[in-house]
């Protein structure tokens, strides 16, 4: 047995209500369903911090969906100082007035990312599926104005992943001190729209030179994060740094996952903070435990090749999930797996389209 | 450097849980030993990084701690995590 690891970050999703409608969200694909209809109070988000810190948490990321739509922001982020957590913003930017960031600051808010879907406006805007960059841009002038910390974060695809350059240049132009460049995880709204999502080889590698060359350029006054597309890669990432041993993920409706997708997971059974402690959910739960460390795992992954069990953790089980059918199967990603050849017929761009599928909180959407 | 202080937005605290002192920052955390949580400590940006040494050295019965303030706070500013209030 393994020791039970801490966990040191806390994702609250506190609504999966948005105004923007990106076709990569994170988010299940089923956000209007009847389950996320009752949203936690703001007595259980402050218990759920409190009980987060006690458990080792040091980052809170409030993120959503919006998290400016909550009405009770101010106090959440209030309820995180008190509880001595380190709180980030996670904001499309759209709700985001110098009203809000002065009392968003006295309550002690620490840092401010704001989500920019392309650097180029009407880009942003199409990608979005809402107009928001002059929106996303004054929000960016008022977290410096305020001195919040500000990231600038960018998801990356085929029909961003060129404007990477104009990016740099604009993470540099609104002051901002990191800039994520993440390119698409194919989780939540990015599996139905994959074929108009997937990047060419050319374009990643294009992208990561520019980052190279800019960091080489800026030195360490923006720091730049680049995570590589999954799909690209020949072993996988320790996904959310290993199931159930860094992060609590708690969804709108208070049930806690070990990532944003394991919903995806048929038959998890989730604890939900309404209920049980985060140290029950943490250390007793099924959906923490089912994979956590390495008695779970199958072959190729039981015998690693190259030893890396706990540094790959095999990787993520969604992924696993999805393109096997099996959720603790080797995440395909992985050159030992038997299923490596899904992942790397989906960089043949043949079959591809630039037709999105917007995210909203209707329609149902099979994948 | 001259008058060293944190980046914006870093928080030092103490993980009660771990037991050790860290510099909170955006979506991240720096273990800190004990001295290197000291010296963070008086990096407010208005104190000269002469002013830093001394008082340190008082903290520690004279000895000489200039060296290893230096080192630790090039490596810091390496990293982004310390700046110079002075030039900005």
């Amino acid at each position: 047995m393994q020791p039970l690891p801490r966990p040191s970050s806390l994702v609250a999703e506190l609504t999966y209500q948005c105004p923007l409608h990106c076709p990569y969200c994170s988010n299940p694909l089923d956000i209007g369903a009847a389950t996320y209809q009752s949203q936690l109070s703001t007595d259980d988000w402050a218990r759920t911090f409190h009980q987060a810190h006690a458990l080792g948490v040091l980052q809170l990321a409030l993120t959503g969906g919006e998290p400016l739509l909550r009405k009770d922001i101010v106090e959440l982020c209030a309820a995180a100082r008190e509880a001595s957590l380190y709180s980030s913003l996670i904001t499309a930017g759209t709700l985001f007035t110098a009203e809000r960031a002065e009392a968003l600051k006295q309550a002690g808010l620490d840092h401010v990312q704001i989500s920019i879907q392309s650097p180029e406006p009407a880009e942003n805007d199409r990608i979005a599926g809402n107009r928001s960059f002059d929106k996303k841009l004054a929000a960016a002038a008022l977290a410096k104005e305020f001195d919040f910390p500000l990231t600038l974060n960018c998801v990356l695809h085929r029909q961003n992943l060129d404007r990477i350059e104009q990016m740099l240049e604009l993470t540099l132009e609104l002051g901002a001190q990191r800039l994520e460049l993440a390119n698409t995880q194919y989780t939540g709204w990015a599996v139905p729209n994959q074929d108009a999502l997937m990047p060419t080889w050319e374009q990643v590698q294009r992208g990561e030179a520019a980052v190279q060359r800019f960091r080489e350029r800026v030195g360490p006054a923006v720091q730049v994060l680049w995570v590589l597309p999954d799909y690209y890669e020949e072993l996988p990432k320790p996904c959310m740094g290993g199931w159930g041993q860094t992060t609590i993920v708690v969804a709108p409706n208070g049930d806690a996952l070990p990532c944003q997708a394991a919903s995806t997971i048929p038959g998890l059974e989730f604890g939900n903070v309404r209920e049980q402690s985060l140290e029950w959910i943490w250390a007793e739960s099924d959906a923490f435990t089912r994979f956590r460390g390495t008695d779970w795992m199958q072959e190729p992954c039981a015998s690693c090749p190259i030893g890396h069990q706990e540094h790959d953790w095999g990787g993520c089980r969604c992924q696993a999930m999805r393109l096997t059918g099996d959720p603790a199967a080797t995440d395909p990603v992985c050159q030992f797996s038997n299923h490596h050849d899904r992942v790397v017929s989906a960089r043949d761009p043949a079959h591809q389209s630039d037709e999105f599928i917007y995210r909203h909180l209707k329609r149902p959407v099979h994948s | 450097m001259n008058r060293p202080r944190l980046m914006t937005g870093a928080r030092l605290s103490f993980d009660s849980v771990r037991d050790e002192h860290v510099l909170l920052i955006p979506e991240g955390a720096v273990k800190l030993n004990p001295t290197a949580a000291d010296v963070l400590g008086l990096c407010d940006g208005t104190r000269s990084l002469e002013q830093i040494c001394t008082e340190l050295s008082a903290r520690y019965k004279g000895a000489d701690v200039t060296d290893d303030v230096n080192g630790l706070l090039d490596a810091l500013a390496q990293r982004g995590l310390v700046n110079d209030a002075a030039t900005s």
